[in-house]
């Protein structure tokens, strides 16, 4: 009895209601609501206190002037944006045209990268040493100095409009900025792109089936090439029978400046540039250290069993090397789109230039605009980052 | 942008410290440190220049030595601060600076939201448009659909949209920050109009390589009366400021100048007996002393002294003063001090 008493008083614990304490996994949840709670309280102290001294010193806090009026135009809106429109949607424009920024900035980079990155591994020795140079001297050069030298060295430059450089008279550029042909979608444009959404649908579900069956049975089905050429194809042919149910609106002179079409002003071309090149520089090293990291006895290997050279390339090297490249590539997308704040120094209104300069200094509220600069730069970063460790994570070499 | 962080890192700091220390101790803060620091723009010719030596000059540069000798008997004794239109308020508030004295506009929102106090009107200005002569524009109506180069940060940047919303037109506007990025955009032809104060535009206008190929329209689109600005809360500094201007325009009136102070201080007139401190005792009221105007105006001259010296006729700037705003009340403009007594 005493043997089975004090045995039940040794097990009793683990199960017990009475002892939560001695539970491992409560124990840390209880540390890590108390410190979640240290942070929050100290965090709400800050602002709370920051908001009473403002106050006292006449200054105004808080979110209200969200509501109001902006009241200043916006040399370049991604959205459609005007004087009379609140804060708010000042706010929602600067966001729009950061990530306008960094979305058209990372497609360049990665490609220039790609081709600069397979270029340092060419066989030919001027190849091998211009795209050496491209990276040396592009990617150890402040990243300012070479925004500038694109907008005052280029684009400011450029001949004004009236002398613009013509492109048979649909691409103009010119010291206003780059001007091209806006597309105005016409009746039938909704059915095309219905019929072109199932073509893609379909060559994917197509190109799936075909690596699935790779994968069970070992045999390869020549089914991508004829897949891709039929979602190309088969939109094209519908576009055509619907009518070209796509007009452009293209740019003319007139008076001053161009009128019709799109504007992408200089800024905007130089910030761009001068972003890509200078981030395709790294993407270039990481794409080249992720090739080398496979080793070559593994071509060899894919020869030496009659493996073509392209599918050694996508079934073997990539796959690898991928593994060593998307970790970096990660901060690279992530430092370009930080690093695209840097649009203030020559005036394109990004969140930081026309939300954190621009309204900051219109309306006075320091404490709020900051915060929620902070707040987007953060959730941009921790999404970008989740995605890429997503898709980090698929391509890992799956242990079997 | 580092300097909005760190300023913003500054303020929140200073604000977390709970108490508002700052209040009522900026004469005192400036007496210990043994000299004031005063800011301006971005170099611009007329208001607040920048020799090669490194010595400022300047209508406004003038406001802040004027308080400099207000407080220390030596208009030299002034750091300096030179920063953008668009963190001069970020850059008073956090206490970087004393005072601003810059081509700054006296504003509702400005006055009253930001924890600011305009200590009066030193330059009574509006908003003009620079186009290049070469464009042939002889009026600001014939700008629809034109580019404008604005400066951010500004009431310019307000009042230009203001303008074109009410006259129903469009335009596009280049932004920047800095004043020098704007120039040079404009005289590349990056836009086809530049638009500022219409002292702003005579004083780039006179710095530019070619100043007779520009042209300024004759439309003023805006009210902008300049002045000299404190942080809100320390009303004695917001007086000593506010008198210091007062006193210039007052001396001028009644015709006090630094080359004949001396002998005014032999004056019968009691207007000029009290300015000066011969009679009352305005100045040690806020904590300077009796004397300090016969100071200010020995450091730089009256008003008037200070207008000719930097933007007027005889200058680069040129901006003629007979018949304008900025005259003596007495002779037809609107400035006027309330009497020193
Ligand atoms: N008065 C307007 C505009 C003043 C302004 O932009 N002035 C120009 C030239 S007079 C200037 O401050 N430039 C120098 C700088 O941006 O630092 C305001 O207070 O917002």
């Amino acid at each position: 009895m005493a043997l089975t008493d004090s045995g039940s008083m040794i097990a009793q614990p683990r199960q017990g209601q009475g002892s939560l304490l001695n539970n491992a996994a409560f124990r840390a949840g209880v540390y890590q609501a108390i410190t979640l709670a240290v942070v929050i309280g100290g965090f709400w102290y800050l602002v709370n206190n920051t908001i009473t001294n403002m106050s006292q010193r006449g200054m105004a806090a808080g979110f209200d002037f969200l509501t109001a009026s902006a009241g200043f135009s916006v040399s370049f809106t991604l959205i459609p944006y005007k004087e009379s429109d609140s804060y708010w949607r000042v706010f929602q424009v600067g966001m729009a045209n950061t990530l306008l920024v960094a979305a058209v900035s990372a497609a360049l980079a990665t490609a220039m990268g790609l081709i600069i990155g397979l270029a340092r591994l060419s066989n030919n020795w001027v190849i091998r040493n211009l795209s050496r140079w491209y990276v040396e001297i592009l990617r150890n050069t402040p990243l300012l100095l070479q925004i500038i030298a694109w907008y005052f060295g280029v684009f400011t430059l450029l001949p004004n409009p009236r002398a613009s450089m013509n492109w048979s008279d649909t691409f103009f550029l010119n010291n206003r900025g780059l001007y091209f042909p806006a597309p105005v979608p016409e009746s039938g444009f909704g059915i095309f792109l219905a019929i072109l959404a199932i073509s893609i649908a379909g060559a994917a579900g197509v190109i799936l089936w075909g690596r699935r069956r790779r994968l069970l049975t070992g045999r390869i089905a020549p089914v991508a090439l004829p897949a891709l050429a039929a979602m190309v194809i088969v939109p094209a042919l519908a576009f055509l029978a619907l009518g070209s149910p796509l007009a452009f609106d293209r740019p003319a002179l007139q008076g001053f400046n161009f009128r019709g079409g799109i504007n992408v002003p200089p800024a905007f071309c130089a910030l761009v540039i001068a972003l890509s090149v200078y981030t395709s520089c790294f993407i270039a090293e990481t794409i080249r250290a992720g090739i080398q990291s496979v080793g070559r006895g593994q071509t060899e290997a894919a020869k030496a069993l009659g493996v073509s050279s392209s599918r050694t390339m996508q079934s073997i090297i990539l796959p690898q090397a991928l593994r060593v490249i998307i970790p970096p590539s990660i901060s690279q997308y992530l430092n370009l789109t930080k690093n695209s704040s840097l649009a203030i120094a020559i005036g394109f209104p990004d969140l930081v230039s026309v939300w954190m300069n621009t309204a900051l200094n219109q309306s006075g509220r320091a404490i709020p605009i900051v915060a929620m600069t902070m707040a987007f730069y953060c959730v941009v970063s921790l999404s970008v980052s989740l995605l890429l460790n997503i898709y980090n994570r698929r391509v890992l070499l799956k242990e079997r | 942008m580092l300097k909005t962080i760190l300023s913003f890192v500054a303020m929140t700091a200073a604000a977390a410290a709970t108490a508002p220390a700052q209040a009522q101790a900026t004469l005192n803060q400036v007496k210990a440190r043994g000299s004031l620091n005063c800011q301006v723009g971005t170099p611009t010719a007329g208001f607040y220049a920048l020799a090669a030596d490194g010595t400022w000059s300047g209508m406004d540069v003038d406001m802040c030595r004027a308080v400099a000798a207000a407080v220390f008997n030596d208009p030299k004794k002034v750091q300096f601060q030179s920063v953008t239109s668009a963190v001069r308020f970020t850059s008073l508030a956090n206490g970087e600076s004393d005072m601003l004295s810059r081509t700054t506009t006296w504003t509702a929102v400005r006055d009253t939201q930001l924890g600011l106090e305009f200590a009066g009107i030193n330059f009574y200005d509006g908003q003009g448009l620079m186009v290049p002569k070469a464009a042939n524009i002889k009026s600001a109506k014939e700008l629809n659909n034109a580019t404008v180069c604005v400066l951010t940060g500004t009431t310019t940047e307000l009042n230009i949209a203001d303008f074109y919303r009410a006259n129903n037109m469009t335009f596009k506007a280049v932004t920047a920050e800095n004043e020098n990025v704007l120039i040079t955009t404009y005289l590349g032809g990056g836009c086809d109009v530049y638009t500022n104060d219409k002292s702003g535009l005579a004083a780039i206008r006179s710095a530019f390589p070619k100043p007779d190929e520009h042209m300024i329209l004759p439309e003023t689109i805006s009210k902008e009366p300049l002045g000299p600005v404190v942080r809100h809360g320390d009303q004695n500094w917001g007086d000593i400021v506010r008198w210091t201007l007062n006193g210039l325009i007052e001396a001028e009136e009644g015709g006090v100048t630094s080359a004949n102070v001396d002998e005014m201080l032999k004056s019968t007139n009691p207007a000029i007996k009290r300015l000066l401190g011969v009679e009352g005792n305005i100045g040690e009221g806020m904590g300077l002393t009796k004397d300090f105007m016969v100071r200010v105006i020995k450091g730089v001259g009256n008003y008037g002294e200070i207008y000719e010296r930097n933007v007027g006729a005889k200058t680069p700037v040129n901006i003629p003063r007979d018949g304008s705003l900025n005259a003596l009340w007495t002779k037809g403009g609107i400035l006027y001090a309330p009497p020193f007594r």
